[in-house]
């Protein structure tokens, strides 16, 4: 598989996707700088975490309009794979890639984390290293990362099967304490209808590692 | 000739009378505007160390693994294996004082510009940090302001916060301490240093544009803090994370073309600093243009563009010919970039506006060859220290098995330790850390609060994640109370502790970069303070072979109550320190790893005192006695067999015993792992609250499993050092047991009693 990450001025989680990508796992990775509009040779878009433009106006709100980005909806109208983490995620919203917004979590503060979440289906392309309703545990860092959506986008994301990950327990049990954020529906991560568009707020590639002893996140990129 | 200012004038750019005669005297004539602002901010404590450089200068500052000292922007040790690693520590506490979002967030960009100005990839962020009590809403304001400023810079900018330290103490009231200490990894092959070279090269200005924001703050740093010091917030700086990691890429991506000669950041005194320093250690002159300079607003005079610090800015001196190319890198980036200058043969510094000279001064007269002041030392202690070393053990009531009586109540040992734990110096510190990203680079090994010391990994760009098992481990220290009561013995302790905090987890300690944080040195008191500390670090860095390679130093942290009383703080020197983590795979933490582990004790508790204790500060509200005295050859000793179990892989836990001793420590330790304990007393002739409470230096609680046991004890045996082996790790959620030699309870608590006021008193503090 290979990977492109792309660099937006303020990204700062693409360094570490090409560790795990390209360090830990030997796959071809090559980052493509928002000015460009090449996406050729690309199996998987990744869109990082960090804060794109300085996320001055709304988190991600900048990054849409990047030169890339006409590229990156024809990859994915195209059916190719797209994954978008934390600020990622929240440019997949702003470009209309993902239904929903990312707000100020409910507590306002910033929170950096070791969080537990439940896989909800191994019947898909990112999660199929994973046992359904597996629980894994993910690190976060966000300070905008509360899911919102009006109700009926919520109740097409329940119907389509769209919600990939929830905050859960150890358990796997959805409650308000193991909501770290607010999201509704302890949403985590969510995927376009056709599945082949992933945002989530969870940082897997900080969980691949065996040498910082947290690797539950290694198998979204193994597939 | 009179001179062209006022008295008042001159006094406002922090100038004094004689200070102003050695002016003229070095420009055989008067100073004009700009050149009376320029020579105020750097001949400011904050920029030249007029009263500390003396005392400075007996630092050890030279070692096998030193490879930058004092003198650049940051130090630099090798770690082996090609790897070098960049370190320095700074103050922004003035500036957090009276805007505290804002000044601690400039804190953290100032500190990383000094480290990747060297030509290193900032990999960590640590914060040494002390606040009033939280029981006043503007110390709950300063306090959540300085930990917001810190999480949006370091979150945005892509840092990891990794560690650090916060204590609570009224004598910070109103005059926080924020003190950001960054590492990082070098990227150029050659390291990047700050002194301009070859006549007629030019002088880029990169980076963000210059306004009037921040104007004077290093005059404004070294003044005490007033009523008025609100006034002064346009003195404090506006810090753009965004562009600052804009910047590191850049910068990073200039170095290693290698056009770049030298460069510097524009920190205190913004141009002025820069090309002064730049001019002054490269033993040649720069002329600047400010008509070049990128502005955010119109109608600046030379004054407000020499004196503004404005954040995100540099100043490179280039290879001539290749200035486009920098340029070009700096543009791709969005970021500014103009040739506004050259170097010149003729030692000075010349500024031009608008086609004339608007400021001619001798490099060296700005940045090397600056007043100095060689003060009085007091001959004897001061009388608070006279009059606290007056307290004994025995003004205290008597310490029974039942517990103490204090203010005609009675409290059990139980309940003494759960107020300590429930102290927010003591208490979890995750309300602060959670707000702080302390994952991203993918190379943090141990999460805050999970060890007596930060470790990360060291990783260079491209290299194999599994193939990099090198790490550095970092801490900051300072127990300030102990320098107040004493700054010999109190400096050498904070040197001890740093060492200590690092040998838990295995690590090396290799070198420090020190934060002095003192009162005015003008008081008789002050100077002694910080004169006794000097000593006392360097007397440390000597014995624990941990040379200086630089810091920073903040006089005048007082704040003038309404009748003009100085109100100084404790005397802070916090040491920053940094280890070599020979395989992150063995990093051990402070958590008990498994039930039937044996618990040993390293040192001892011989030399336990309440003097200076937060057991006295905090339930006895006393601060007096002589606070605890390292024995180095016990510390020596203590932390190699640290080490050394760590390393054989025996110990799996370690803990050092600080504030709230021996019980606190190893309170911590099952809070850590949610497992019980049953410690066994030795017999004493000590207080019981001497025994449980007491503070010392050289002591650690370690973990070993059964099965290590007997290598363990045979190798420290050999070792000549007091050692005891004092309980056994119990169940999960079982209870912590104290015991005595008579074989009372002293303590008996479940690990959830103990982990409940330890885990919320930060934000139930801020609740209120």
């Amino acid at each position: 598989t290979s990977f492109g990450i792309i660099v937006f001025p303020g990204s700062n989680c693409d360094r570490d996707i090409a560790t795990v990508t390209a360090g830990l796992l030997d796959q071809p990775t090559r980052f493509i700088w928002h000015q460009e509009t090449d996406l050729h040779g690309v199996d998987v878009v990744v869109l990082p975490g960090g804060f794109s433009y300085g996320d001055y106006l709304r988190c991600g709100a900048i990054a849409r309009f990047s030169p890339i980005m006409t590229a990156i909806i024809d990859h994915a109208n195209a059916g190719k794979r797209v994954l978008g983490i934390c600020n990622g995620f929240q440019v997949l919203t702003e470009v209309g890639l993902l239904p929903g917004a990312l707000i100020r979590n409910r507590d306002l503060h910033f929170i950096c984390d070791r969080v537990t979440v439940r896989v909800e289906s191994n019947q898909t392309v990112w999660t199929k290293g994973y046992q359904s309703q597996q629980v894994i545990t993910l690190p976060i860092a966000h300070g905008e990362g509360r899911y919102f959506a009006d109700g009926d986008t919520l109740k097409a994301l329940e119907d389509n099967e769209q919600i990939l990950f929830r905050y859960s327990n150890a358990q796997g049990e959805l409650t308000t304490d193991s909501n770290p954020n607010g999201s509704l529906h302890n949403i985590a991560g969510i995927t376009n209808v056709q599945g082949n568009v992933l945002g989530m707020m969870p940082h897997p590639e900080r969980a691949a590692d065996r040498l910082l002893k947290a690797t539950d996140g290694l198998a979204m990129f193994i597939s | 000739m009179t001179a062209p200012f006022t008295p008042a004038e001159i006094a406002a750019e922090g100038i004094k009378p004689e200070e102003y005669e050695d002016i003229v005297q070095r420009l055989g004539r008067h100073p004009n505007k700009a050149e009376l602002g320029m020579f105020g901010v750097m001949w400011s404590e904050h920029c030249c160390y007029k009263n500390s450089r003396p005392l400075l200068s007996n630092f050890p500052t030279e070692g096998e693994r030193i490879l930058v000292g004092p003198g650049e922007n940051a130090g630099v040790v090798d770690l082996g294996d090609g790897l070098r690693l960049a370190f320095k520590i700074e103050s922004h506490n003035h500036p957090s004082a009276v805007e505290p979002f804002q000044g601690a967030a400039t804190g953290v960009g100032g500190i990383l510009r000094d480290i990747f100005t060297m030509g290193a990839r900032p990999i960590a962020i640590l914060n040494s940090l002390r606040f009033g009590n939280l029981d006043d809403a503007r110390n709950r304001r300063i306090f959540t302001g300085v930990v917001d400023g810190i999480s949006h810079y370091g979150n945005c900018v892509g840092v990891p916060t990794v560690g650090g330290e916060i204590y609570f103490d009224p004598a910070y009231s109103g005059n926080p301490l924020v003190n950001a200490m960054a590492l990082g990894l070098m990227e150029t092959e050659e390291i990047v240093k700050a002194g301009a070279s070859g006549i007629g090269n030019p002088v880029l200005y990169v980076g963000s544009t210059t306004g009037r924001d921040g104007m004077g703050g290093a005059s404004f740093a070294s003044a005490e803090l007033t009523d008025q010091s609100m006034d002064d917030r346009p003195a404090v700086q506006v810090g753009d994370p965004f562009l600052e990691k804009s910047l590191i890429e850049a910068c990073l991506e200039a170095f290693k073309s290698g056009a770049v000669v030298a460069a510097q950041d524009m920190g205190a005194a913004g141009i002025t600093c820069s090309t002064a320093e730049m001019a002054a250690k490269g033993g040649v002159g720069i002329e600047l243009d400010l008509d070049k300079i990128p502005v955010r607003e119109t109608g600046m005079v030379p004054y407000e563009y020499l004196l503004s610090e404005s954040q995100e800015r540099m100043l490179f001196v280039a290879q001539p010919g290749r200035e486009q190319e920098l340029i070009d890198i700096f543009h791709r980036w969005g970021l500014q970039a103009v040739v506004a200058g050259q170097v010149i043969a003729d030692p000075i510094v010349r500024i031009f506006f608008q086609g004339g000279i608007a400021a001619e001064i001798p490099a060296t007269a700005l940045a090397d060859n600056t007043p100095i002041y060689h003060r009085q030392l007091l001959d004897q202690a001061p009388d608070y220290a006279q009059q606290a070393w007056q307290w004994q053990e025995s003004d205290l009531s008597p310490a029974a098995i039942a517990g103490i009586e204090i203010a005609g109540q009675k409290q059990s040992w139980n309940e003494v330790l759960l107020t300590l734990l429930d102290s927010p110096t003591i208490a979890s510190k995750h309300w602060v850390y959670r707000q702080y990203d302390h994952q991203v680079q993918n190379n943090t090994v141990i999460v805050p609060g999970g060890a007596d010391a930060a470790v990360v990994r060291v990783r260079p760009l491209d290299a194999k994640p599994e193939e990099c098992v090198i790490g550095v481990a970092a801490t900051t220290d300072c127990n300030a109370r102990y320098v107040y009561l004493n700054p010999l013995e109190g400096a050498k302790a904070a040197v001890a502790e740093a060492a200590r905090n690092l040998s838990c987890v295995g690590a090396e300690p290799l070198a420090v970069t020190d934060n002095l944080n003192f009162g005015s040195p003008e008081n008789p008191v002050g100077y002694w303070q910080l004169a006794l500390a000097c000593e006392g670090i360097a007397e440390g860095c000597r014995q624990l072979n941990t040379p200086v390679t630089g810091g920073n130093v903040s006089l005048y942290n007082e704040t003038l109550d309404s009748n003009g009383r100085p109100q100084p703080i404790y005397p802070t020197p916090v040491i920053g320190m940094v280890g070599r983590v020979e395989n992150i795979n063995k990093v051990v933490g402070q958590g008990w790893r498994n039930s039937g582990n044996g618990i040993y004790l390293l040192g001892s508790n011989d030399g336990n005192t309440l003097g200076g204790s937060e057991y006295l500060a905090v339930v006895h509200h006393t601060v007096a006695g002589q606070p605890p005295q390292v024995d180095f050859d016990l510390e020596k000793a203590v932390q190699k067999a640290c080490r050394h179990g760590i390393a054989q892989g025996w110990v799996n836990a370690a803990h050092d015993c600080a504030e709230g001793g021996l019980s606190v420590a190893l309170a911590e330790m099952a809070i850590a792992s949610q497992l019980g304990a049953e410690i066994n007393l030795p017999d004493s002739d000590q207080r019981l609250d001497n025994l449980l409470f007491g503070e010392s230096a050289s002591r650690i609680v370690v973990a070993v499993a059964p099965e290590h046991q007997p290598a363990w004890e045979n190798y420290l045996a050999g070792q000549s050092l007091p050692w005891q082996k004092l309980g056994v790790v119990g169940t999960a959620q079982g209870n912590l047991t104290f015991i005595d030699a008579q074989n009372n309870a002293l303590i008996d608590l479940p690990v959830s009693a103990l982990t409940e006021p330890w885990q919320t008193a930060i934000a139930r503090r801020l609740k209120s």
